[in-house]
């Protein structure tokens, strides 16, 4: 639909400068579609439940803080943000520290069978997490680790690295050698010059691998699931997820609790945007 | 799910730098040398091949053996029964339900979801005042966890949500549907809710991808004289071909894997008839619920063939540039 508006005949002769109006409404468009609903559960938060069933799509009419305040008052709440931080932190320091050290061999080491291992981490990316989920299940409760932040980390770990190798060595390899020339010279050793200059150097390619590795595992519902039963280990999807399905008449409280959880995704992801498409650029190279 | 892609130079032998200074010196000196290269290598390489071994090869090695078993979890698994559970699979309609319905997802992602990214893509890479806001909008769906999009539009689509709500006040009350409840319909919804919350991945890839696109081309193009569409079709697209090729990988392994949302959103009584069950979706039911292992196990096989599978055929037949060896090149 936007396509074909896109390539009406007045796009003709004036490539760049053309048709504000049109690409305004066009985006406009589009970025009602992406909110609306987002806008909407935000909004109902601030009503109260008889006002929702009375008018589902009513604006508040009075204003009222109480959903907000009820869940924010709640230490379960709070909770679930410390255990999805806890979680995502984990997991971002696990992926990058183990992905960087791989790359690293990866990218500036000439050895027999570094393709071969190359090979054998991309294969990751045909092992789609969601298939493993019952024998990860089976295995982490025959270590005891089930009820653990770690059954949810190790995994998460795991399941990341293949992409973090896969975009973070090309990043590494790109560097020019005579630094390491210069840095061997110096007399700084290899793993010196890895932590002196490559990694000051990769930093984008590190934030890119990192935000990554952070919003998936923030966002991660799944292995949580069904590894996190004890309910004072729940993250953040969890107890949105469970909050919803206990106070099913509670609409108004549904609808905060929701906003409520969406909103350091945001947040997060306003900061990091710039940064994940730039990223990104190396990563999607023809 | 988050995740990019496979592409990359997979910095071949000839471009990778060799390792350390090597001055002439003494053959006792070199040794020791490599001997120090080789520890580093092994010190550096073998915590990660140890978590990923553990944690990703090893489960789908297990997954297969259990699945030759009837086993509920409970001590080791004894009662051997071939491959018993896949065929059950096979004649379970729940199942072949869920296959179907997997195939929808997985079609209706792509059909739907290429053409409106292209060109909100095109779009939002033009040049303009308050782009930056418009793409951040444009994305929000895509970051927002799978749980609050499958509440969110849970609650908007109800029978008496507010969906329903606006048709009846816009006098169409005749288009007003059980959306989540209507055994027809509900994939339908839940295909309409996947494309709302993904098409977000689709035009984050294709604008990383666009501004790889050197501006001197377009502007060659235009001094040719040549439209903006003449240059987004005969220049842009053709550029574009890598990214679009693994964009649909990318959407193929998550439709074929979706989860969350299905499960959030879909009551499970609608799930279990099969209307809104995805292999995903079934494997849990089945195995994680109601304590079917082997069954369970079997399923999970199913689904990480399929996928491995669909993967391969892709890369073979459409990928095959772009990754170049960076998946399934025989390693020499």
């Amino acid at each position: 639909m936007a396509a074909n508006a896109v390539l009406s005949p007045t796009a003709k002769r004036r490539p760049v400068s053309w048709g504000n109006p049109l690409t305004y409404a066009l985006a406009l468009a589009v970025a009602a579609v992406s909110i609306t609903p987002v806008v909407y559960v935000i909004i109902g938060g601030f009503r109260t439940t008889p006002q929702i069933v009375a008018n589902p799509a009513g604006l508040p009419d009075p204003w009222v803080w109480d959903n907000y305040a009820r869940v924010l008052s709640q230490s379960n709440f709070w909770r679930q943000v410390f255990n999805s931080a806890v979680v995502s932190l984990g997991t971002t320091i696990g992926v990058v520290v183990l992905g960087v050290c791989a790359a690293f061999v990866l990218a500036r080491y000439t050895f027999r069978g570094r393709e071969v291992l190359y090979t054998f981490f991309t294969l990751g990316l045909l092992f789609p997490a969601g298939a493993a989920i019952l024998p990860l299940y089976l295995m982490l409760r025959d270590l005891n680790l089930i009820n653990s932040y770690y059954a949810v980390i190790l995994p998460q770990v795991a399941f990341a690295l293949p992409l973090t190798i896969v975009i973070l060595r090309p990043f590494l390899t790109a560097i020019p050698r005579e630094l390491e020339d210069a840095a061997a010279i110096d007399g700084t050793g290899r793993l010196g010059f890895l932590w002196r200059i490559l990694l000051p150097l990769s930093r984008p390619a590190l934030v890119t691998v990192g935000i990554l590795a952070f919003v998936t595992s923030w966002n991660a519902f799944l292995l949580p699931l069904l590894v996190l039963g004890d309910a004072s280990l729940h993250t953040l999807p969890l107890g949105v997820q469970n909050f919803s399905s206990q106070y099913t008449s509670d609409t108004a409280g549904i609808l905060a609790f929701t906003s409520l959880a969406m909103l350091p995704a945001l947040i997060f992801f306003t900061f990091a945007e710039k940064q994940i498409v730039g990223g990104l650029q190396g990563a999607v190279k023809g | 799910m988050t995740s990019i892609n496979p592409t990359l130079d997979p910095a071949g032998g000839a471009s990778a730098p060799p390792a350390g200074p090597r001055p002439a010196r003494r053959s006792s000196a070199r040794a020791a040398e490599t001997r120090r290269k080789w520890y580093e290598i092994i010190g550096l390489t073998t915590p990660a091949v140890i978590v990923y071994v553990m944690f990703v090869l090893v489960p789908m090695g297990f997954a297969f053996y259990y699945s030759l078993f009837r086993w509920r979890g409970v001590g080791p698994p004894t009662d051997y029964v071939g491959f018993d559970n896949y065929v059950l699979a096979f004649q379970d309609p729940i199942f072949l339900d869920a296959l179907r319905n997997n195939a929808i997802i997985v079609f209706g992602s792509l059909l739907i979801q290429g053409p409106i990214a292209l060109g909100v893509a095109l779009l939002l890479n033009r040049h303009f005042r308050g782009r930056t806001v418009f793409r951040l909008l444009a994305f929000v769906p895509y970051v927002l966890a799978e749980v609050t999009v499958g509440i969110m539009w849970k609650l908007l689509l109800s029978d008496a949500g507010t969906v329903n709500a606006m048709l009846e006040s816009l006098g169409l009350g005749s288009v007003v549907q059980a959306w989540l409840a209507d055994l027809d319909l509900v994939i339908w919804t839940l295909l309409a809710i996947l494309t709302w919350k993904y098409v977000g991945f689709a035009i984050i890839l294709l604008l990383a991808g666009l501004s790889n696109v050197p501006q001197e081309l377009n502007e060659a193009a235009a001094i040719d004289g040549a439209s903006w569409w003449q240059i987004q079709r005969h220049v842009t697209l053709p550029l574009l071909g890598p990214t679009i090729r693994i964009w649909m990988f990318l959407s193929m392994i998550g439709s074929l894997q979706v989860f969350d949302v299905i499960w959030v959103t879909s009551v499970p009584a609608v799930r279990s008839l099969g209307a809104s069950a995805t292999m995903a979706t079934y494997m849990v039911d089945n195995g994680f619920f109601a304590r079917l292992w082997g069954y369970g196990n079997a399923v999970a096989v199913i689904l990480f063939a399929i996928s491995f599978v669909a993967a391969v055929l892709f890369q073979r037949f459409l990928l095959r540039r772009d990754i170049e060896g960076a998946i399934t090149r025989k390693a020499n």
